[in-house]
């Protein structure tokens, strides 16, 4: 098969950023503009602004301690606001499905799939991730217990499988190497360090510290 | 050797040197670099399986907020090598790679066909869904058995008779037929999904018209760098290749693949950064997988249980464009001593997308069917599975007629024995029950060549008696970095936590890709080299700064502790950061590279493993529980056994989840994956894996290199599947030839 002409060097057909949001009718209806005004307002791109205004939402996080005040599209995980915007990539996306566990974090103290929940919902709400585990310089002793078991290999799991072990003991499901296995089962590590992982869990589990 | 510091640091459970990055989420892997005016990619994949693309309608895409171009092979600008580039996606042996929308044919389902980038991730997505494709659509072959009878021999073998994949046969062909005891049986092995936790992803970035920088998730960054200077007509140091961490691969880094160049094509034509980060579904056809494999093993042995012939046949699937080969009928060439024995590996070509090697590349699917065999016919025989193997245990490669370099798979057979507790071990198949379960006890052997490939390092030993190495290895998550710095600590005579191993930058000196368990033997020996060469810097210079070093010879001198002294008389000594403040320097830099000799290819050189196996098998539900595993390794000296040991766990884990639940399923109506994410495609998860112990046997071989290591990593997964299904005979006597054992055979 012999290959296409090129017809588009100039490939980025929408090169200007304008969307010609406000021409469309059934957006008119919605936020009751004439057509003249709308038609100027896309011819000043004031659109783009308009847009912006009208999808995105403004929201309060309490992300590792620090209060953050965004504003973002109502359709953005709880993950990607973190790994995208945020630029809090020590949360996973491993399968963006909620059936891999990479993405955990505790929102309110509660073990939760980002990737499973909209970023808009959780108004106002605690959010930790793997980055606000430690204090300060001292890790915490689920990260320290890791470490020592040797629970990760490649390390793209353990965000999540530490975020979760956490909460695994704070739930009180830490009790027996079984329990571990079935309460962390949510947890994918395809590296298959899981023993080591259960070993790390018994261990702070057996400390006994407030975690 | 410095044997001192030998004790202290090799075989130390050294924690990972990166484990604190990993830990802590500040490890970075190739989506999660900042880079300013980054923008978003999102691959779109081809609904037909066969055919070509009539038209792409990208106007709805184009008009949607924040897109900032749709690429297609109707616009996509061409990439300059492709012309006369026949392989820019080695390995595979042969054929024409599939290139990123270098014209309108589909080759496959789920093909990447075009590439939407928006200013977020969001927008790209949407828009993504948002471009319509009309096709003319063909025919397509995917169902591997209604079409095995059309496998053919490589060309590789056909060009090269002498090729490992070509027609092998020692003594008379098929003689197993006329043996006391014969089994002749079918194994069929699905496929199967490397799915690494990490998806992958690339950041491509143009500096300019001639410079391309990649964030990109592979197994090695100089090959990488050269397939895309090779694509981009550049030279090769115009294109910088960063891997830092890598999360997990098994092999399907090993290839460099479309979305690749869709990344790079695409940054190019927006002028800025792209992103792109390939979705879970994508993992199943976008970047290899372990070939569906059709196998017959014929074996026969006489009454007391010596094996006279074994007649092996291995079919696997490959794509139309690309011939992919592994060396599924290895191990049946070396691991006994039967006089006649015949092998035949053929490939069948069909509408899918290339495989790559999965842990364990062909040996594991191998030893699937032969070491099932075996445990058939030693059943056949009446004789223990142990005693069999040892009745056909080989003192030197029955193949290439050379000793071992080493080998301990006895030392390996006796432990693992002892451990799994095998005396317990009923030889009536069910005879054995926990409860309502059944329990049952097997075993598969595992082997895999010790290579090692040729290999630079970086040295600098700095002022302050630090010392950095640097590498373009990538650690894939075995923890080389870590294995790097106890080799130097150990040959540099400098403690641990002075030296930082820096790798995964095509920048660095060459190092080739992370696979075939090959990257301690490889990169080791050039960090050995490296600090050897130091070593003589150091000697050269010393009597500057102690004049009683001016006669001493390399052997009488102990490096140890960032220091030098004289074995004879140890007061004698002088500290590295002395000889360098007395010789004004403020480092010493070398790269020093290292190559396997001639000497080695006098031996024959393979790792080898066995894996026992305890399983609960509920005669009600089928249900299969690995209740206990015990692995045993004959790796060669063992670097640090925390690693060590977790890469074996690790491995089993992967066998775990090829005996039972891996499977990969087309519908062949359509050519798609029914199974395209974990709900679909089970992986093993915590519950499915207990305890596993790890035993090695922790001698050097010094044939393979200096540091005595083998390879760890495919020994690992290869000979566990048949241990568990062997495990499953014996619980209830029934056979299960097609892998996953699913609950729906046992019952
Ligand atoms: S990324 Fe959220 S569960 Fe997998
Ligand atoms: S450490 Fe690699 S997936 Fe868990």
């Amino acid at each position: 098969m012999k290959k296409k002409p090129n017809k588009n060097t100039d490939i980025i057909v929408h090169n200007d950023s304008r969307r010609d949001f406000l021409k469309q009718s059934t957006l008119l209806t919605g936020i009751a503009l004439t057509p003249e005004i709308a038609v100027k307002a896309a011819e000043n791109q004031w659109d783009e602004k308009l847009a912006e205004a009208i999808e995105k939402i403004p929201l309060k996080l309490e992300i590792n301690g620090i209060q953050k005040t965004l504003s973002i599209e109502p359709r953005v995980t709880l993950l990607d606001l973190l790994r995208e915007q945020l630029h809090l990539t020590g949360t996973k996306k491993g399968c963006d499905y909620g059936q891999c566990g990479a993405c955990t974090v505790h929102v309110n103290g509660t073990r939760v799939l980002s990737c499973l929940t909209l970023a808009v919902m959780h108004d106002g709400e605690k959010i930790t991730t793997i980055e606000g585990l430690a204090n300060g310089d001292e890790l915490h002793p689920m990260q320290a217990a890791f470490m020592k078991h040797d629970g990760f290999q490649c390390g793209y799991c353990t965000p999540g499988q530490i975020m979760s072990a956490v909460a695994c003991i704070r739930e009180g499901h830490a009790n027996s190497e079984t329990e571990i296995r079935e309460y962390m089962s949510g947890n994918i590590c395809r590296c298959g360090a899981y023993p080591n992982i259960v070993n790390a869990i018994t261990e702070v589990n057996k400390g006994g510290k407030n975690i | 050797m410095n044997k001192l510091f030998f004790d202290k640091v090799i075989g130390d459970p050294l924690n990972r040197v990166d484990g604190r990055m990993k830990v802590t989420g500040a490890a970075k892997y190739s989506a999660e670099y900042q880079l300013p005016n980054l923008v978003h990619a999102v691959v779109v994949p081809s609904t037909i399986t066969k055919g070509r693309i009539k038209s792409v309608d990208s106007k709805a895409a184009l008009r949607s907020p924040g897109v900032l171009a749709v690429i297609s092979h109707e616009n996509a600008i061409k990439v300059p090598g492709n012309a006369d580039n026949e392989h820019p996606t080695e390995p595979p042996t042969g054929g024409q790679p599939l290139r990123a929308f270098y014209n309108n044919k589909v080759y496959f389902n789920g093909q990447p066909i075009a590439i939407v980038i928006a200013d977020t991730l969001e927008r790209a997505q949407y828009a993504a869904g948002l471009v319509k494709f009309e096709y003319d659509q063909d025919k397509h072959v995917t169902d591997f058995e209604l079409n095995k009878g059309k496998g053919v021999l490589p060309e590789k073998a056909k060009k090269d008779p002498k090729s490992s994949l070509a027609d092998y046969d020692r003594g008379v062909v098929d003689a197993y037929k006329t043996a006391a005891v014969t089994v002749e049986a079918e194994y069929i092995h699905p496929t199967e999904v490397h799915n690494p936790m990490e998806l992958q992803a690339i950041t491509a970035y143009w500096e300019t018209d001639d410079k391309l920088t990649v964030y990109d998730k592979v197994q090695g960054t100089k090959p990488t760098q050269q397939a895309f200077a090779k694509e981009w007509n550049l030279p090769v140091q115009n294109v910088k290749v960063i891997s830092e961490f890598v999360g997990g691969a098994f092999g399907n880094g090993l290839h460099n693949w479309p979305h690749e160049t869709a990344a790079i094509i695409a940054a190019k034509m927006v002028k800025r950064p792209v992103k792109l980060m390939l979705r879970r579904e994508h993992m199943f056809y976008m970047v290899g997988y372990r070939p569906y494999t059709w196998q017959q093993i014929g074996m026969g042995a006489s009454a007391d249980g010596k094996i006279t012939g074994i007649s092996h046949i291995a079919i696997g699937q490959t794509s139309t464009y690309e011939e992919f080969t592994e060396s599924t009928v290895q191990q049946t060439k070396m691991m006994y001593a039967s006089p006649n024995v015949s092998t035949r590996y053929r490939i069948l070509p069909l509408d899918v997308s290339t495989p790559i090697w999965m842990r364990g590349p062909g040996e594991a699917t191998g030893a699937f069917a032969l070491e099932c065999a075996m445990d058939e016919l030693a059943f056949a025989l009446n004789m223990d599975p142990i005693q069999f193997r040892l009745a056909n245990y080989t003192d030197e490669d029955p193949e290439k007629k050379l000793p071992w370099s080493t080998k301990y798979l006895k030392e390996c057979l006796e432990v693992g024995a002892e451990k799994i507790g095998w005396s317990k071990r009923s030889m009536k198949p069910g005879g054995l029950r926990a409860g309502e379960w059944l329990v049952g006890y097997g075993m598969g052997v595992g082997t895999f060549g010790a290579h090692r490939g040729a290999a630079a390092v970086r040295g600098r030993l700095l002022a302050n008696g630090t010392i950095i190495f640097q590498s373009a290895v990538t650690d894939i998550g075995p923890g080389t970095g870590t294995a790097m710095v106890q080799i130097a600590s150990e040959h540099i005579g400098i403690a641990p936590d002075k030296i930082t191993f820096q790798l995964g930058n095509s920048d660095f000196p060459q190092a080739p890709n992370q696979g075939g368990s090959a990257t301690v033997a490889t990169v080791g020996s050039a960090v050995v080299a490296t600090c050897n060469a130091i070593k003589e810097k150091l000697l050269t210079m010393a009597p500057t700064a102690e004049k009683r070093f001016a006669n001493a010879k390399m052997e009488e001198i102990l490096f140890d502790n960032g220091q030098m002294s004289l074995l004879k008389s140890p007061s004698i000594k002088v500290s590295y950061t002395n000889i360098l403040k007395k010789n004004s320097l403020t480092e010493i830099d070398i790269i020093q590279d290292a190559k396997p000799d001639d000497e080695s290819n006098k031996y024959s050189k393979y790792s080898f493993s066995v894996h026992f196996v305890q399983v609960h098998v509920h005669p009600t539900t089928g249900q299969v529980k690995v209740n206990k595993v015990v692995t045993c390794a004959d790796a060669g000296k063992i670097v640090n056994k925390k690693t060590a040991g977790n890469q074996l766990i690790g491995g089993v884990t992967g066998g775990i989840g090829m005996a039972l639940m891996e499977d990969a399923i087309i519908d062949h109506r359509f050519g798609r994956y029914i199974t395209k994410d974990f709900a679909d495609y089970h992986v093993p998860v915590h519950a499915d894996v207990p305890q596993i112990e790890v035993y090695f046997v922790d001698k050097p071989d010094y044939i393979v290199d200096p540091m005595g290591t083998k390879g760890l990593g495919e020994i690992a997964i290869i000979g566990v599947a048949p241990a568990v299904a062997n495990a499953v005979f014996n619980a209830t006597g029934k056979r299960i030839r097609q892998l996953p054992i699913t609950p729906d055979k046992l019952i």
